[in-house]
């Protein structure tokens, strides 16, 4: 499927905003997304498995909180970045 | 031989280099580093100078290390960057930056310290690429009562990770309301070492940890003497005694003894610089009064002399953070300061006069030699 990659972590992809990866669950789709580009899910998601506070994941048009969503029929991933993580 | 100094700059939105001339006069600054990206500390290796190791946190993204081998040049991530192990039960911890970085010690080549907030301690052999959390202090069952206060604004921060020249099992580090620690075998096990330190943030007698050490450094050539700027007050140490004295009661009143940085002679151990702010009423952390002045002792803290010739005069509310002055090994010694404002101050003459040689960079959070 499509994973959309939003400015601050295109440096992981060399700059393309979007990436192919696979998995039957978003929290799949991710580590897959580590293996194609090694660093990103960090950036992402915390060492505890929480999704950081500014980060939002999208599978198809549903926002999720769970890395355990399956992604079933959607074909593409969103990761947004929240305009309150804007640096001031 | 003379030689150049490199200034590494950490800000809040990136990191810059600054090169002088021979005579320290001129400056050149270099593109950012890490653009965009809160640069808490970036440090380079002595072991090894083109190597630098920079933390970094974006605004969205969690936090990272860098490093370069060029010198600053082009830069890496880190493939495993500092984090907590993950409990089988339960929620763990999670670094929300990475605060401090000191390199290992001279026979341990490779070897880095992290220090991160929330507290944590984190140790790298392969010259930052990866980092392992340090059990002995990370799953210390005391650490949940060590790192007990919530912090200063920011969050509480592991900082002033010190280690023994003589001795790469001996090591220091401070840490927001937890205080200063020490250990004896590597960083198996940690002691508090806060004894004679002032706390006037709470009531009862003094307590075993819980203060608030803002900079703690130990001379290289007199590992015996420890200095700390410390939330109450200024300190100095000499072991093996285990008790700070307060060294800091003879800077003038109206300027107080409290302070975020410290910065010791190269030469000298009897020598140190502090930056007082204005730690009363609601703490505003800036110039007393609105007039910056470096302050220097030349015998341990009996005396202090008021530096700031060719400083600002009046209205200037500097805030100047614990890692942003450092000082140079030339002869005679380089002082450097950078503010929140985003100017840097050097002084060619051990702090008789100051001299502005950058300004309108981001707000500054650390200054090291390169």
């Amino acid at each position: 499927m499509i994973v959309y990659i939003p400015g601050p972590l295109r440096s992981y992809t060399r700059e393309r905003s979007q990436v192919e990866a696979e998995g039957a669950t978003l929290g799949a789709v991710l580590a897959d997304l580590d293996r194609r580009f090694p660093g990103i899910r960090f950036r992402m998601i915390d060492e505890q498995d929480r999704i950081r506070e500014h980060i939002k994941l999208f599978v198809g048009h549903d926002q999720t909180k769970d890395l355990n969503t399956e992604t079933g029929l959607a074909r593409e991933i969103h990761i947004v970045c929240a305009l309150s993580g804007g640096r001031r | 031989m003379v030689t150049n100094v490199r200034l590494l700059v950490g800000t809040a939105k990136g990191g810059w280099i600054l090169d002088s001339d021979a005579a320290r006069r001129k400056w050149t600054v270099s593109a950012p580093i890490c653009f965009g990206q809160s640069v808490n500390h970036m440090v380079a290796d002595p072991r090894e100078p083109s190597r630098v190791v920079a933390a970094a946190k974006a605004g969205h993204l969690g936090p990272t290390i860098f490093v370069s081998v060029d010198g600053g040049r082009k830069w890496k991530e880190a493939s495993k960057p500092p984090a907590f192990d993950k409990p089988e039960e339960g929620s763990g911890l999670s670094v929300d930056h990475v605060f401090w970085l000191t390199p290992g010690h001279r026979s341990e080549p490779g070897v880095w310290w992290a220090g991160t907030s929330p507290p944590g301690l984190f140790r790298s052999e392969d010259h930052g690429a990866t980092w392992t959390g340090v059990d002995g202090l990370n799953k210390n069952p005391m650490r949940p009562q060590w790192c007990g206060g919530e912090g200063p604004p920011g969050g509480a921060r592991m900082h002033s990770i010190l280690i023994d020249p003589r001795d790469a099992r001996h090591m220091y580090f401070g840490m927001s309301l937890g205080g200063v620690f020490e250990t004896m075998d590597g960083g198996a096990s940690w002691a508090p070492l806060n004894k004679g330190c002032e706390i006037d943030y709470i009531p009862g007698p003094p307590p075993e940890f819980g203060h608030d050490p803002h900079c703690v450094r130990l001379h290289p050539l007199a590992p015996d003497r420890l200095y700390q700027q410390n939330h109450c007050g200024i300190y100095r140490m000499d072991r093996p005694t285990g008790e700070w004295t307060r060294i800091g009661r003879k800077i003038p009143k109206k300027t107080g003894d409290i302070g975020f940085p410290m910065t010791l002679h190269p030469r000298d151990p009897e020598t140190c610089w502090v930056f007082p702010m204005d730690g009363t009423s609601v703490w505003p952390r800036t110039s007393p009064g609105g007039k910056p002045a470096v302050y220097v002792t030349r015998n341990g803290g009996k005396s202090w002399i008021r530096q700031d010739k060719g400083l600002p005069p009046d209205n200037a509310w500097f805030t100047v953070f614990r890692q942003a002055m450092t000082c140079d090994a030339r002869k005679p010694a380089g002082l450097y300061f950078g503010t929140t404002s985003g100017e840097i101050w050097a002084s060619r003459d051990e702090g008789e006069s100051w001299k502005r040689i950058a300004e309108h960079l981001p707000r500054i959070q650390s200054l090291e030699i390169g």
